[in-house]
This record gives C-alpha cells, structure tokens and sequence, in this order.
C-alpha cells in the first residue's frame, strides 16, 4: 500500500503528539500517583447506616493534618453537610449513596468522583488555601438534584 | 459497472427500483428532520432555564426536557440520518433490482420504538436521561421502546450486508464499492457496540417490570459505556463517509486515496469499542490499570481521525491544482463556501478541530478529574456530535432531499445562511459550556446558583452567552424546518433530476490491499479486542462481595 510522503510526516506528528502526551500521565500516575479515583470496595446500600464507619458520617482525624472524611450520598442530600478542617490538612474522602447515583465535587478543588450504590469511592485533597467550599452533586438523581449541595469550611 | 454479469436488469427495471429505494431512504431523512426540530425547542427552553431566563414548571420540568432533548437529538436524530444515509449509499453503489422490504421492517421497528419511548419520556415517566443509570427507574415502555429502535437498525445493517454479500457473490474479482465498504463497515462496528447496550436492556427490563428486585449499577454502568462510545463513533462515521465520498463532489474532486479511507474505517471499527472505560475514570470498583489500558486505546483511535483530516485537505488541494490554484489561501478562497452542500460539513470540520482536542483532554486520564460531569463535556459532545456531525447531515441533506424527489430545493440562499449561523451559534454556545466547565460549574442541573454560594457565581455570565449561541442554534434549525418543509410544500419539479453522487478516487491513489475487503475478518477481530479490553474490568467487579440496588423513581 502506498502512503504519501507527506501523509507519512502527518501522521508520525501526530502519533509522536500522543505519544508525549500519554508520556505525561502515565509518569504522573507512576511517579505523582495522579490516577483518578479508582477505590475498589463493595458495601450493601440497603445497610450503609449499619456499617461502620459510614453509621457516623463525619470527619475522623487520623493525625495531625491528616483526616479521613465519611460521607452518606442520598436523594438529596449529603451527610454531613458541612464539614470543618484545619488549613493546610489532607483530608481522604470517603463516600456511598444509599439509592441512586450521586456525584461528589468541590468545584475549586480537585475533588471529583461518582458516587454509586453498591460501592464505596475515595479521593483525597490537601486544603491550603482557607475559605468556604462548595460541595454539589454533580450527577442527575432525581427532581431536586439541584439543591443536592453542601459545603466544606477551611479554617 | 454492470459489464460482466449474467443478469444485467433494464434500465426501466433499475429506475422502479431506485424510486422505491428513495421513499425509503426520504422516510429515514425526515424522521430525523423531526426528531432534530423537537430536540432543538427543547434544547433553546434547556439553555433559557440554565440562564435563569425561564423556570420550567414542575407539571413540565427541566430533565424530563433534558431527557428528551439527549433522546432525540443523540439517540433518535443521527440514527435515523445516518441509517437512511448508508442505505443510500450501499443502494446507489450496488445497483441492482432489490427488495426494500427489509429496509421498510427497519424503519418501522425504529419508527415504533422511537415513538413509544418518546410518549414515556413527554409523559413524565422516564425521566432518567439519555444514559438511563440504574437504579434511577424508568417506565418499562421506555427501555422498551429504546430497545426496538436499536433491533430496528440491526435489520437496516441486514439489508446493507445482504446487498454487499450479493455484490462479493457476483463480483468476485471487483472491490467493494467505496460507499458500500464504508456502510457496512460501520454497520459491523454497529452491531458489535449494541449487543452491550441491549444486553444492558436484559437486565433492565425485567427490573422494571418487577420481575427482579434489584439492579447491579456497576455492570449496567459498563455495559451503557460500551455502547456510548461507539455510539459516538457511529455518528463520526456517517459524517466521515460524507467528508470523503460527497464532499469532493461539490469541488469535482476526488476521493484522496481508496486504501486510506478503507483503511481509517477499519481502525474506527476496531478501535471504537475498547474505549468505554474513559466515560467511567471516575467511577469506584474498576481499577486505574484498566482505565489507564482504555485511556490508550481512546489515544489510538485518534489517529483515522487524523488520517482523515489529512485526506479531506489533501482531496482539497489536488483539485484546486487541477484549477491551477496554489497555495494555502488561494485553494481555502477557491472552495465552493455559497454551496450548503459544501459549507455545512466544512463548517462542521472547523468546529471538530475544538472537538477533537477537546476529547483529547478528556481521555487524558486523570486530567478528567478536572472536566468530568461539568459544563465542559457538554461543550464538548455539542461541538462533536452537534458540530461536524449535525452540519455534515444537514448539509447533505440539502443535497440529498432533492436527488431523492426531483424536486428544487426550497429558498437555497436560505439553506446557506442556516449553516454559517449554525457554526456561529455552535462556536459561542460550546466555547462558553467550555469556560463554564473549567469553571467547574456541573451539567445535567437545572440551577446552578446554588442558593447564591460564593462558588457558584463565575458560571453565570457563561451560561447566558451559551443561552444566547442556543439561540441562534434554534434560529438555524428553524431555517432548516422551513427549507425542508419548503421543499416538500412547494414540490417544484427541477428542470435537470439533481444529483447526490459519489466521489470518484484519484488517478494517482494506488491499488488498495484486497485484505481491507475482508468485513467478517476485521468484526471478529473488533469482537476479540472488545473482549479483551473488558473481560477484566467486569471480572473485578465480579469478584467484589456483590450487592443489587432496589431502584427508585426519584422524579
């Protein structure tokens, strides 16, 4: 088959293009341990009030600026809905929904993850930068999805 | 290109074939015209709701339009046009003496289940958007009627491959046409994709129906996604087949090269399925090895994308230099920009240059924790699908609906105008989506002001100028309305019958390996690697203690 010359420099562009761009996050995954959120850890939604830790949502402090966050997604709420944490602190998230899927975002903030039932997610983030933060759902769960919101205060 | 065979069929027998394949093909084409008006009034109350502008009554909310407007302009629209577009491509490329009746059964099943689910989604009773994630629970008439509407394109794909098997039988020694090559290819990458989707509608149906108590939303999840892609792929096919094969002929030109085309829908065919996982980085219970392996592939397929683009500028300039034109100005002036045919899938390539990139970014693994389920995906799939692949199909529509009826194409000066204000409405709606998303405001919500949380306030000014390009959209796609009804009303008989054809390939393009011909081979294939990139994903979560989810109507 013949390729034109030309085609041939187009072409090997745009895959070398690719090939640094896939370069980029896959040193970030191995290297930064950037990987999207990927925890993979079954729980029953119908007993999610039961299960600990997720029986009392809150925030849970592991050590000196480092806190592990339980969260409890559900038409159309979160729990809690506000959260405090320390300025400068990491601060894991754990979330489940106990009926539909659910989204968990903090807009200004790396904070991004689906929530579904049957299934427990996990994301962490570093708050260095004080203020109050928007908490929504960002996947549509019903009539009221709009209002599915809360916050996290950084102090 | 009949010599050589035993049963060569009169003229007159041939022309009563083809006016009974244009009915056909003309019920495909405005069956999709209707769908894309309703989608479109729904889409401008959408962008009006999300300015703020309107409040949707609750007796008539937000996502039930939300709903309908994904139905019908990404589910009902592009199939209809694009089935009604390769039965005519494969019909006008293989000419023969032909039963329709097939291609009638594929209609009407598509027809059946198209109005069926629509009456669900009016009614209120399946609220559940375009992607359906259990356990929101939709009414069984919808899951029914989407399922019909996918079973009526597989007897469409039964039509195209009995027609391309008969010219393998009878043409043993002569390649595939280039137009039917491409049909069926992307028919095989078709039926591959849908076999998720409608095992998906195995396990909801049922569900719905009361039958079964629960739902698993992992697996349902995945098989959705395998589908999603590919679904995307079959619009960027139909849209390709028309940049390769009928736009040359607004220019005289020539298709680049026969074994290029062939060659990037084979890619496409092979590569659009072991993908899906990029629309689930985000998802608990699959590991980051699988996203990351799909997060590659997705990266491969970019690259027919690129070959593509190389030939349609290629096809370009070889004709402008038949015409003594040089030079990258001279052959961009020399283009014909005052015919829609032209002008609607250029505009349309234009606007896939943001496209492409964009989805560049979102396969870019853990930089979608950044655009994920925001604005930004919106302005992302309306620069794509309605961008190069809307404009494509209504600029061939122009041409298309006249070839079919014979008649003159109602108000043409107005038809131009529609595409350029479609680009420009396009280019400010999805750029402001876009910003809006950065911003990190989300989709699929009706308000996003959030009882006026200081988050919240960048995402304003950005949806009033996507209201604004939302309205220009609805504007365009009113000119449309009127050029088709037009055409129809007027029923003006063309001096000349108009022709809608076929590109020829370039002199100088080289003889295209007989290996490309080899459909079953290249689906198996397709098959294999589809197995191969979600066997484990779905073994994981198989693995998982595993729980089902009851489902609820949450509307």
């Amino acid at each position: 088959m013949h390729v034109h010359k030309a085609e041939k420099i187009w072409i090997a562009f745009g895959v070398a293009m690719l090939a640094v761009f896939l370069a980029t996050i896959t040193t970030a995954a191995v290297v930064e341990g950037f990987v999207p959120p990927s925890h993979i850890q079954s729980i029953d939604p119908a007993k999610v009030a039961q299960t600990p830790p997720f029986d009392k949502p809150g925030l849970h402090k592991l050590a000196d600026g480092a806190y592990e966050a339980y969260y409890v997604a559900h038409i159309f709420a979160f729990e809690p809905q506000h959260l405090t944490v320390p300025v400068g602190s990491k601060v894991t998230f754990y979330v489940t929904s106990t009926d539909v899927v659910h989204g968990f975002s903090i807009p200004e903030t790396g904070v991004n993850t689906m929530v579904e039932p049957g299934w427990v997610s996990t994301v962490s983030h570093v708050f260095s930068k004080r203020g109050t933060y928007l908490l929504v759902c960002n996947e549509y769960c019903g009539v009221a999805h709009q209002t599915m919101a809360g916050s996290v205060e950084v102090k | 290109m009949l010599a050589g065979r035993i049963d060569v069929p009169s003229d007159f027998a041939i022309r009563f074939s083809v006016a009974k394949e244009n009915l056909l093909v003309l019920a495909h084409i405005y069956t999709a015209t209707a769908a894309l008006t309703l989608g479109a009034l729904f889409g401008l109350l959408q962008g009006f709701a999300r300015a703020n502008w309107i409040v949707m009554p609750a007796e008539f909310d937000y996502y039930r339009v939300l709903t309908a407007h994904g139905v019908l302009m990404a589910l009902v629209f592009t199939t209809f046009f694009i089935t009604g577009l390769l039965t005519f491509a494969t019909y006008r490329s293989i000419p023969r003496v032909r039963s329709v009746r097939l291609g009638w059964i594929g209609y009407s099943v598509m027809l059946f289940g198209t109005v069926m689910a629509t009456i669900a989604i009016v009614s209120g009773n399946a609220t559940v958007l375009y992607t359906f994630y259990a356990p929101l629970k939709a009414h069984p008439s919808f899951y029914f009627g989407a399922t019909l509407l996918i079973a009526g394109t597989w007897f469409i794909a039964a039509d195209i491959f009995l027609n391309v098997a008969w010219w393998m039988k009878n043409n043993a020694k002569t390649r595939i046409p280039l137009p039917a090559f491409l049909a069926a290819t992307t028919f095989v990458m078709w039926i591959i994709a849908t076999l998720g989707v409608v095992l998906e509608m195995l396990l909801l149906i049922p569900w719905s129906l009361g039958w079964t108590s629960g739902i698993d939303v992992g697996l349902t999840r995945m098989l959705f996604w395998y589908f999603g892609h590919p679904l995307v792929y079959f619009w960027i096919m139909g849209a390709y087949l028309i940049w390769y094969t009928v736009v040359p002929t607004t220019y005289k030109g020539t298709v680049f090269s026969d074994s290029l085309t062939r060659l990037s829908f084979i890619m496409l065919l092979l590569l659009s399925t072991p993908v899906g996982l990029h629309h689930q980085f985000l998802d608990p219970g699959i590991s980051a090895t699988w996203k990351w392996l799909h997060a590659l592939n997705t990266y491969a397929v970019v690259i027919p994308s690129f070959m593509t683009a190389f030939a349609i500028f290629a096809s370009f300039e070889i004709a402008a230099r038949k015409q003594g034109k040089r030079g990258f100005l001279a052959v961009i002036r020399w283009l014909p920009w005052g015919n829609p045919v032209f002008s609607g899938p250029a505009l349309g390539m234009l606007l896939f240059i943001f496209g492409g990139f964009g989805g560049i970014v979102n396969t870019s693994y853990s930089m979608d924790v950044l655009v994920h389920n925001t604005m930004w995906i919106v302005g992302h799939f309306h620069v794509t699908v309605g961008g190069p692949v809307a404009l494509s199909f209504i600029g061939a529509a122009y041409g298309l609906v006249p070839a079919l009826t014979g008649r003159k194409l109602f108000a043409p000066k107005l038809a131009l105008v529609q595409t350029y204000v479609w680009f420009v409405g396009m280019l400010l709606m999805s750029t402001s989506m876009h910003i809006a998303g950065l911003l990190g405001s989300p989709r699929r919500t009706s308000d996003v002001t959030y009882f006026g949380a200081a988050g919240a306030q960048t995402w304003h000014p950005e949806m009033v100028t996507a209201a604004a390009g939302g309205a220009l959209l609805f504007i365009s796609i009113l000119m449309f309305v009127i050029v088709a009804v037009g055409t129809r009303f007027r029923d003006e008989v063309a001096d000349e019958r108009p022709q809608f054809s076929f590109a020829p390939v370039d002199d100088a393009a080289a003889p295209t390996p007989p290996i490309f011909d080899k459909l079953v081979g290249w689906g198996v294939l397709a098959i294999g690697l589809a197995v191969l990139a979600y066997v484990g994903p779905i073994h994981d979560q198989l693995s998982q203690p595993h729980f089902l989810a009851p489902g609820m109507r949450t509307w």
